[in-house]
């Protein structure tokens, strides 16, 4: 089945990873997720005034690239959060970001889908869905260094979007597409939209493309080899467990990518439980220290 | 002999390219004239878009947030409102939301007449006017062209460049003119205002003065003072515009200007009906004798309430 936790995936590949690789995933993967808890939290709490748009359930994507590639320019979605942290995003400012203040990575300005950081660097998402693509392949093409680009399962069908990846193939531009397939559009299911897969298309487009569930040490394997051969295609199929934006639940996640790797980290003797609990006082101290005194959750 | 709109426009896309690691993109510009000769042939740095047109917009935009300062020929302006998304939505406003500035040279080619018609002849200057974040330019001299050109190099900003096909051969240059006290200010944009200096001719025979005004850069809006004053010393002012009277640039200026003198000004542009291939459909940028008619009806009704013509 496509929408599966073990779609396209290979067996014992986990085993073939350093222990270090193992825990570098799971601790960007604990990162995204504790950090994104502390953000639902605020916003529960009002402090957030802007619309928020978790990752919560597609951590592994971020996670699973940013130990694997270095030295790309990154144009993420708008469902950021995951990626900005993964790859190294200055920590206090997304929360002065999300709270609205000038300090912010975006200056107060863009909030939660608008995150920046020269450093990694991360360029701004400004909010049209599927904008990021051909924004990618112009930097791409004006740099000639290599680029990730990250979007939805819905933003792959915007008219601007195949059609950049298909520039992309022309002019053979360093560029990994990585589709975060949640098979959703808000609130949308992709059988509704469309009769097509975009790995068949990015095939068709004459660039190496692989369907694939959000196995992080799948992902992992695949961008390796897949960045050699830019420009290129991931889809991963994953599960938001939120609202499309906002901290609403609809119904149980098909999975939880957090909880099988965890499964997965004891069949390689690595205690997990300590790695995540202190990631989770980490982001809590960082949260503590940076809201209101009298805010503080 | 100077050098005319097209050769200027050709010399400093080669310089920009050759020395300065620009990039020229767009659709058909390698092909049938290199656009009205204005694309240097043979030169690194020029890439042919595909015909997805918001995709090759945003491409560009990417370039320009890579630090290589395209230049995007958009050779009919019509095909803004599909190229514009990218411009509009994201080039305009990155500096604002990213302090990370998108500069972005977007020539825009305008035609009229020839059979131009619903597809080929669109003016749309004003869109970019009313979007935060844009430098709007309207050169149809060499000197007015290397003008815009040196703005954008001074700037971080997009700048759009509305340019006109009927300028390209052209080696004139054109200056203000203002007498101590006008009957009528004549402003003009783009071509409109070769249309008003041939206005002036007829009027100024019947005894009419007339002060002219050229607008060659619409935002940011500089009202200068001599315009000003030349405006305060006649009875009334009239913006000849090439895009669409409706919700136009023109009417804006002539707005901007009645604020600051409180004289009356009227706006002329095209009419609010869609562009044909041939007659009278073709909506042209109001000829030099709609312009006398327009003054003559004006100043008729001087101290009567505003007409149009
Ligand atoms: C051009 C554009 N169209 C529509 C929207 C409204 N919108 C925001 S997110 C979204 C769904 C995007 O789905 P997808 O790309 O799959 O990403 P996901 O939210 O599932 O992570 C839509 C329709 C928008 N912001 N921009
Ligand atoms: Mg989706």
């Amino acid at each position: 089945m496509k929408r599966s936790s073990d779609y396209h995936s290979i067996p014992d590949l986990a085993q073939l990873f350093s222990k270090e690789q193992s825990i570098g995933i799971f601790e960007k993967m604990c990162l995204c997720r504790y950090f994104e808890l502390e953000v639902a939290n605020a916003y529960e709490k009002s402090l957030i005034a802007s619309p928020i748009y978790l990752s919560i359930g597609q951590e592994s994507i971020s996670a699973a690239l940013s130990t694997v590639i270095s030295n790309f320019t990154i144009f993420a979605q708008h469902r950021c959060h995951s990626a900005y942290l993964a790859f190294g995003g200055d920590q206090h400012k997304i929360v002065d970001e999300l709270l609205g203040r000038p300090t912010g990575c975006a200056f107060g300005q863009g909030g939660s889908p608008m995150l920046q950081d020269p450093d990694i660097p991360m360029i701004g998402h400004h909010g049209l869905i599927g904008e990021n693509i051909p924004l990618a392949v112009g930097y791409a093409l004006g740099s000639t260094q290599p680029t990730l680009c990250l979007f939805g399962d819905a933003a792959a069908e915007e008219d601007y979007a195949l059609t950049a990846m298909g520039f992309a193939s022309k002019h053979q531009l360093p560029v990994l597409f990585v589709c975060e397939d949640n098979d959703l559009s808000i609130l949308t299911p992709t059988e509704v939209r469309r009769n097509w897969e975009i790995c068949d298309v990015a095939q068709a487009l004459n660039m190496p493309a692989v369907d694939i569930t959000d196995d992080p040490w799948l992902i992992a394997h695949h961008a390796q080899e897949l960045i050699q051969s830019l420009p290129a295609f991931i889809n991963c199929r994953t599960c938001r467990h939120y609202w499309h934006a906002g901290v609403g639940i609809d119904h149980e996640p098909e999975w939880d990518r957090l909880q099988l790797v965890k499964d997965q980290l004891k069949t390689l003797s690595i205690n997990a439980q300590d790695i995540e609990e202190q990631t989770k006082q980490d982001i809590k101290g960082l949260w503590e220290k940076l809201l209101p005194k009298q805010l503080k959750i | 002999m100077g050098k005319t709109v097209a050769e200027t426009i050709k010399d400093l896309t080669f310089d920009h390219l050759k020395n300065n690691n620009g990039l020229l993109l767009g659709q058909a510009i390698t092909a049938v004239g290199y656009v009205n000769h204005t694309v240097p042939k043979n030169c690194p740095g020029i890439i042919e878009l595909s015909m997805a047109d918001v995709a090759g917009s945003g491409i560009a935009v990417g370039t320009a947030l890579a630090g290589r300062r395209p230049i995007l020929v958009i050779r009919f302006q019509d095909f803004l409102i599909l190229n514009g998304s990218m411009l509009i939505n994201y080039a305009a406003k990155s500096k604002d939301m990213f302090q990370q500035p998108s500069p972005i040279f977007v020539r825009a080619l305008a035609i009229e007449g020839h059979g131009a018609g619903p597809v080929h002849s669109a003016k749309l200057h004003n869109i970019f006017m009313h979007f935060p974040g844009f430098r709007v330019w309207a050169p149809i001299t060499p000197n007015e062209y290397k003008q815009t050109w040196t703005d954008f190099l001074e700037h971080d900003d997009p700048v759009i460049s509305c340019e006109h096909r009927s300028s390209f051969s052209s080696r004139d240059e054109y200056a203000n003119e203002i007498e101590p006290a006008a009957d009528i200010t004549l402003f003009g944009i783009s071509v409109g205002r070769t249309n008003i200096i041939k206005a002036a001719r007829t009027l100024r025979a019947e005894g009419i003065t007339v002060n002219l005004v050229h607008i060659v850069q619409l935002k940011p809006l500089v009202l200068q003072q001599s315009w000003l004053e030349a405006l305060s010393r006649s009875h009334c002012g009239l913006v000849v515009d090439t895009g669409f009277e409706t919700c136009g640039a023109g009417q804006n200026i002539a707005y901007e200007l009645m604020l600051k003198t409180n004289k009356p000004v009227q706006a002329l542009g095209l009419k609010d009906v869609s562009v044909g291939v041939s007659g009278d459909k073709e909506n042209l940028t109001p000829r030099p004798e709609q312009i006398v008619t327009a003054v003559k009806n004006r100043l008729r009704n001087r101290s009567g309430p505003m007409r149009s013509a």
